[in-house]
């Protein structure tokens, strides 16, 4: 399968934070969903993808293309869709139009008609005065409207409500059956993801924990719960983190079938959900 | 072509489509050569991920029941031996329920109609 971007070795130190390591691809034509906590890395990684921050040290490739000689044909092809308003609080869709569009080579002014007459937009109303969900259709409906083939959403449904944020999940959904299009969205809302994403790249203190294609992750991980007496050293080895309370255990395994073969029938598994997967994953699960 | 999916279920979502769709076809309402819906426009109708869709057609497909040509699309294969086969299972098993219900009623055993079955079958 095509890579649309190609993060290898990448390296950046801050004061106090630093990626220390990330090898990263994002498929062409599906879904990526970027999970972690928050100070993880999201919006680091997300920068240098965008090339608003160079990395230390590493290569950054997108289209297959490099942003020190093609920087100018990858933004042309790329959505960015921000969590906050990027654009200039006065102004109105019109007027933000008329400034966007000659950036862009491919613009196209019916598109965005039809998006702003879809997303019920007000083309004279100032930016400002848009609720959180307006303005995040409005980034989108520019991000649309030059035909990006790579759209890249930090936090898009972070402020949003519930109604609004499967609204917007519909139309990411919808933006897909177009094969060509490529989404890549971080979220601390992970069940935004666990339907729709097609791969989930999970970032954890700066590390790439893993980047599985949900079916993979659904394969292989699962809760599992059982009596204290089932545990020893050996038993323990098919599990990524163990919670001990009086009643019993609860733990993530990574191996699925591996659990089956050791505890069979004697232990109830559950399906993981992303949110079991991230508070297992980030360790040190208390231990009463 | 009616899909439902439970999110509560243990079966995984991609093996609720397959079984599902082959349900279809061996019930009948979904003909031979029949077009399904894309690997994608399933995914949006559904609310799914692409690569849960794509699982369950591959799957479809190896085992016989659709098949893709690229730039068409996905259709219902020709019955082959397996679908035929599998048709002729759910026979059965239709079958075999009646008897159990029809034992049930006149209090015979299992191990009793164990006995009744192997001197029916090797006669």
């Amino acid at each position: 399968m095509e890579n649309v971007v190609e993060l290898k070795g990448i390296k950046k130190a801050f004061k106090g934070f630093s990626i220390d390591q990330i090898d990263m691809e994002v498929k062409k034509g599906f879904i990526t969903g970027f999970v972690g906590a928050n100070g993880a890395g999201k919006s680091t990684t997300i920068k240098m993808m965008m090339n608003l921050l160079k990395p230390d040290q590493g290569e950054v490739s997108v289209f297959g293309l490099d942003y020190k000689t093609h920087e100018k044909e990858i933004k042309e092809r790329i959505g960015f869709v921000y969590d906050a308003n990027v654009f200039y609080e006065g102004l109105n869709l019109k007027d933000i139009k008329r400034t966007v569009a000659p950036a862009y080579k491919s613009w196209d002014d019916d598109l965005f008609d039809y998006y702003v007459d879809k997303f019920g937009l007000p083309l004279n109303k100032a930016m400002k005065k848009f609720s959180k969900g307006m303005q995040m259709k409005a980034s989108l409906a520019i991000a649309l409207s030059h035909h990006a083939e790579l759209i890249i959403m930090d936090e898009p449904t972070a402020g949003l409500d519930p109604i609004f944020r499967r609204e917007f999940l519909d139309l990411i959904q919808e933006l897909m059956v177009d094969s060509n299009r490529t989404i890549f969205f971080s979220s601390h809302i992970t069940t935004d993801l666990d339907r729709i994403a097609d791969y989930i790249a999970f970032i954890q203190d700066g590390d790439i924990v893993f980047n599985h294609s949900t079916e993979e992750v659904a394969e292989n991980y699962a809760i599992v719960k059982g009596e204290l007496d089932l545990l020893d050293r050996d038993t323990e080895k098919a599990f990524v983190e163990v919670r001990r309370v009086p009643t019993g255990f609860e733990a993530l395994t990574d191996n699925l079938k591996q659990v089956n073969d050791i505890f069979g029938d004697s232990v109830v598994i559950e399906h993981a959900t992303l949110e079991d997967i991230m508070y297992y994953l980030k360790g040190g699960v208390s231990h009463v | 072509m009616q899909i439902i999916i439970s999110n509560s279920s243990k079966e995984p979502i991609y093996e609720q489509i397959i079984n599902q769709i082959k349900s279809s076809i061996l019930s009948g309402d979904l003909k031979e050569g029949a077009a399904l819906p894309s690997i994608r426009q399933l995914a949006k109708d559904l609310q799914i991920s692409v690569i849960t869709t794509k699982r369950a057609y591959e799957e479809l497909e190896k085992s016989g029941f659709i098949y893709s040509i690229v730039g068409k699309g996905s259709f219902v294969a020709e019955q082959n031996l397996e679908v035929i086969r599998e048709k002729k299972l759910k026979v059965i098993e239709e079958q075999l329920s009646a008897v159990i219900v029809n034992s049930k009623e006149i209090g015979l055993s299992f191990g009793e109609l164990q006995e009744l079955l192997k001197l029916l079958y090797e006669e």
